[in-house]
């Protein structure tokens, strides 16, 4: 049997959870531990934490919403953003998560990848991949949420990833991301037939049709969601924002994109079991 | 009334996190001790292994910490042991990941790599999801699994898996896109899980509670 998995991811920025379009242009939508706990009720499968800004000084604001969430969700949580070196990953992993989401630290050394497999294990070790498509068709890596560009070719990086020991890999398409359009077919199916790990896909989703069509067209192994369900999550609840930082007037107007028919998560997966895609319910 | 309860202790090889077994046995009311001590498992009534990291680096990281002895010592005066993903592999007798290995050698049977390739089809490897665990012919009435219904879901996260030289030992199978493997064990005093307890919500953490009722840990 081959169950794919439905991942929540929460972008964090400092102590609130924030979702931007193309990972730019951020808006606070609430509290991370409302929606940590709404997303376990819920079924999720496991959980990603993105610290989006990755500052240093907002690190103990992070840490402590992991630890918060390990001690009563018994799921698998996901870190990523701002993760350098092997005492980065010690540190992470001592407060509460069970695995690391590598990008910048491991494009500009890729051995991080080797080392930090072989000292926590090949499974703790997720490499995230920013893809942006180029005008001439070919995709590009890029770092720190899609600003940084690499120049480096994304199905090569994709092999190497897999070659020094990665995990798992979670192939962003900046360009879909946040816009509810659909996950890029294209990409994610290439990806996934050039690695021999799972691949967990991302960005782009606006409806659960969405989600049916890229795991029955494609082989992705696994499904990386935070607009669909953080929508829905708003329609549902009053969660109050904690602080006045950022852009908070999309959740006072609860406007939604045209682009989005949101979901929770076992509506989701109900509608997968209808398509005979197997996941656990 | 923690002064009364059993002592517990997660043997930390210091590799990965514990957090979240520790998490679980607090949750279940164990009296747990995390340690890379020799003198705190001696002194331990019960062992848990968890299962983080590499193979080889953990094998080497309980010699050096001189744990080896220790914990086959406190098994074989009979002392629960619960082995966890890793935890359960490092009681066989050997292992191919990153090179050959050997284990701790208290259940015969070797550690294998799931195959890149089975009935043509391309094997994911690490195995990273929710899957079934199922019975075979052992029932699962005095174990820790009794709350467990059969083909409910458990978090998997591995690469390897282990085969054991004698079937009777096999609580549980889980499949894997084809590929069968064992994926809990239990014989005499030890108990282990391919799967994570702790990373399997309310099912998981009643395991923790059953191994802690049934070896009146609590």
């Amino acid at each position: 049997m081959k169950t794919t998995r439905i991942i929540p991811r929460l972008d964090i920025k400092g102590p609130n959870l924030v979702k931007g379009i193309h990972l730019e242009g951020l808006r606070v939508l609430g509290k991370p531990a409302d929606f940590a706990k709404y997303y376990y009720e819920n079924g999720a499968d496991e959980l990603m934490f993105m610290d989006v800004v990755a500052s240093l000084y907002e690190r103990n604001s992070l840490h402590n919403i992991i630890s918060e969430t390990a001690k009563q969700k018994f799921i698998p949580i996901t870190v990523g953003g701002g993760i350098r070196t092997i005492s980065d990953i010690k540190e992470v992993l001592r407060v509460g998560a069970d695995k690391v989401c590598l990008n910048t630290a491991v494009i500009k050394d890729s051995e991080l990848i080797r080392t930090a497999s072989r000292k926590f294990g090949s499974s703790t070790i997720v490499v995230a991949i920013e893809a942006i498509k180029e005008e001439n068709g070919k995709y590009l890596a890029y770092t720190d949420n899609g600003r940084e560009y690499t120049g480096i070719d994304v199905f090569e990086w994709a092999q190497k990833v897999d070659e020094l020991g990665a995990g798992e890999i979670v192939i962003t398409s900046v360009d879909n991301e946040g816009t509810g359009q659909g996950f890029d077919l294209d990409l994610i199916s290439k990806i996934s037939s050039l690695v021999s790990i799972p691949v967990i896909a991302h960005g782009g989703a606006g409806t659960k049709q969405h989600v049916v069509d890229l795991i029955k067209e494609n082989t992705a192994d696994a499904v990386m969601l935070s607009s669909l369900f953080h929508y829905q999550f708003i329609k549902e609840n009053e969660s109050k924002v904690s602080s006045k930082e950022g852009n908070v007037e999309f959740l006072k107007q609860k406007r939604n994109f045209h682009t989005f028919k949101p979901c929770s998560i076992s509506d989701l997966k109900n509608t997968l079991v209808e398509n005979k895609i197997e996941c656990r319910i | 009334m923690t002064q009364n309860k059993k002592k517990v202790v997660i043997i930390d090889y210091q590799l990965g996190n514990l957090y979240s077994v520790r998490q679980a046995c607090d949750t279940v009311g164990m009296n747990v001790l995390v340690s890379s001590n020799k003198e705190d498992i001696l002194a331990a009534d019960a062992l848990i292994l968890p299962g983080v990291g590499a193979f080889i680096e953990a094998m080497s990281n309980l010699s050096k910490l001189d744990l080896i002895d220790a914990i086959k010592s406190k098994v074989s005066s009979g002392a629960p042991l619960f082995g966890i993903c890793l935890g359960l592999q490092l009681l066989f007798t050997k292992s191919e990941e990153f090179g050959s290995g050997n284990g701790l050698d208290l259940i015969s049977g070797i550690i294998k790599r799931f195959p890149e390739k089975f009935d043509d089809r391309k094997i994911k490897v690490p195995h990273i999801t929710w899957n079934q665990v199922y019975k075979l012919k052992n029932s699962w009435e005095e174990t820790p699994l009794r709350d467990v219904i059969n083909h409910e879901f458990m978090y998997f996260i591995h690469s390897y898996y282990v085969q054991p030289n004698n079937d009777k030992c096999i609580l549980t199978n889980t499949n894997y896109d084809g590929i069968e493997f064992c994926s809990s064990i239990t014989q005499n005093n030890i108990f282990a899980t391919q799967f994570h307890p702790e990373k399997s919500a309310d099912k998981g953490i009643s395991i923790y509670k059953n191994w802690a009722l049934i070896n009146k840990l609590l």
